[in-house]
């Protein structure tokens, strides 16, 4: 090992801030380009801005915005209604049954939702004689009750694959301890297992919701008038991008509003299983 | 039902032929955004961990954008947008039109999504791997291009391609959102064969059968790819 020569250690410059490092310099530009875009779209919006244009197209788009608010909320709910059923049949000990659950799921999960959207409001048009008989043709001839359906099946299969995890996830020992103080099964899903499955499904099952949000953008292509929907007629009568812009400020307010939510929601709700720092 | 079945024949009377045509657009437009989107996701990831606060924020700023919009929304804006940009800039030079390529513009859409969530992936395996593991193999001696690659790389990769596996299959489930850029993937040969023939039923359930088979086939490899990352490991 030779010995350090230590004259020929470089002197520390005078500090004068931070170096320019090129993770710095690749950073400022990019947000330098963000700002640059940021301005052009600002412009186009101050520009071009037309209070008549605003007036006749921000309503429809806000009633849009109300449209999607609505379906993803029932399909959220209504798929979990169905979707707890399901989660349990998904470990049921009959084989028929369990397989059923399987299809469904994995169908739900392994198609795109449009070909599925496609699949349900076409499809019930082909069989409206059928479905004229059954009485159910009142329900299928509305685009957004199709879109209703789909969104529903779809978030249910999401949502049980979720709940089928947590569920199996809750430690084999609680089942055990409560057996052992003589709880029966309905007492011990109820007060022992779920509410440890809820704990872990909470994170997942925000993701679930944020996806729907987005999802469900699909819907404007079965002619449904949802915030997509109405962006799409506004730009197809108007041809100015801005509308596009309008609709990604919303999109992005409602999911970045509900992720924090959400993230505050899962905090308080694990308070208790957080270790004290320090 | 067998005059259906005759309907998803090959040439002139069948529909089989159109379909293929499509399923194959479909798969390359995956192929060929999965690379995009993987190495703009690594170098997301690489920012989001940086030392930088600036470059922490931009690659934040993108990947929140881009996560949090609708893919379908993406597309269009992607499409629009960046055709308007381009001849913007374009017409500072020169008085022509550029037309935008459809299959490019859906890959840079469907890419920066991905990467947008591949860099979270990718994050979280980076995160996984103990900083003695690097450490170590400096003080073997590794250069830190052997240390990237025979130590950290391996590492990343069964750490990650769970993650990644999940979203490839989300890619291939997007490619159908192209088809409202009237780019001829499946999803639109299968809306111009319903059209023609009113069979909208039996040509749905046979596209979202073609996906799910798509989907079934990448489980098998993506099954073998996990095994090979995770030799050596004890289970």
């Amino acid at each position: 090992m030779s010995t350090v020569d230590i004259t020929a250690v470089e002197k520390p410059k005078a500090a004068s801030g931070r170096p320019w490092t090129t993770g710095r310099i690749v950073g400022i530009g990019m947000l330098a380009l963000y700002a640059l875009i940021a301005y052009f779209l600002i412009r186009m919006i101050v520009v071009n801005y037309d209070p008549e244009f605003v007036g006749r197209y921000l309503p429809r788009m806000l009633g849009g915005l109300w449209i999607t608010i609505q379906l993803c909320t029932s399909a959220i709910v209504l798929g979990a209604i169905i979707a707890f059923p399901m989660a349990l049949a998904r470990t049921h000990s009959n084989q028929v049954i369990r397989g059923a659950a399987y299809g469904y799921v994995y169908f739900f999960r392994g198609t795109p939702l449009i070909a599925q959207a496609f699949l349900v409001y076409y499809g019930a048009g082909q069989f409206r004689p059928v479905l004229q008989d059954w009485g159910l043709w009142w329900f299928f001839r509305d685009a957004y009750n199709c879109a209703l359906f789909t969104f529903t099946l779809n978030t249910a299969a999401y949502q049980a694959e979720i709940l089928r995890g947590a569920i199996a996830n809750v430690h084999k020992g609680q089942w055990e301890g409560a057996h052992a103080l003589g709880l029966g099964k309905v007492v011990t899903y109820v007060k022992v297992i779920l509410p440890q499955a809820f704990i872990t499904a909470l994170r997942p099952f925000g993701n679930e919701i944020i996806f729907m949000i987005k999802g469900s953008a699909v819907a404007s292509i079965i002619t449904v008038f949802d915030l997509m929907g109405e962006t799409k007629l506004a730009y197809s009568r108007s041809y100015d991008f801005q509308v596009y812009l309008w609709a990604a400020i919303m999109y992005l307010a409602i999911v970045e509003s509900l992720r924090r939510c959400w993230d505050k929601l899962e905090a308080r709700l694990t308070r208790h299983l957080k270790r004290i720092e320090e | 039902m067998e005059e259906l079945i005759g309907l998803l024949a090959w040439g002139k009377d069948g529909w089989g032929d159109e379909l293929a045509t499509g399923a194959w657009l479909t798969i390359r437009l995956a192929l060929a955004t999965l690379p995009f989107g993987l190495f703009l996701g690594f170098l997301l990831a690489l920012a989001r961990r940086s030392d930088e606060p600036e470059l922490v924020a931009a690659a934040n700023v993108f990947v929140t954008v881009f996560r949090g919009l609708p893919e379908l929304l993406t597309i269009l804006i992607i499409y629009i947008g960046l055709d308007l940009l381009i001849n913007e800039v374009v017409q500072l030079f020169s008085d022509e039109r550029w037309e935008l390529s459809k299959f490019v513009s859906g890959m840079v859409a469907l890419g920066i999504v991905n990467a947008s969530f591949s860099s979270e992936v990718i994050l979280g395996a980076m995160k996984a791997i103990p900083a003695g593991q690097v450490e170590a193999a400096r003080a073997m001696g590794l250069s830190r291009f052997y240390t990237w690659l025979f130590v950290v790389l391996p590492q990343l990769i069964r750490h990650a391609l769970p993650g990644l596996g999940n979203l490839w299959l989300l890619l291939l489930k997007e490619t159908a959102l192209i088809s409202v850029i009237a780019l001829d993937d499946l999803m639109r040969q299968t809306n111009i064969v319903v059209g023609a023939t009113k069979e909208p039923f039996f040509f749905y359930a046979v596209t979202c059968f073609i996906y799910l088979f798509f989907a079934l086939a990448s489980s098998v490899v993506l099954g073998g790819a996990e095994r090979w990352a995770n030799r050596g490991q004890e289970r």
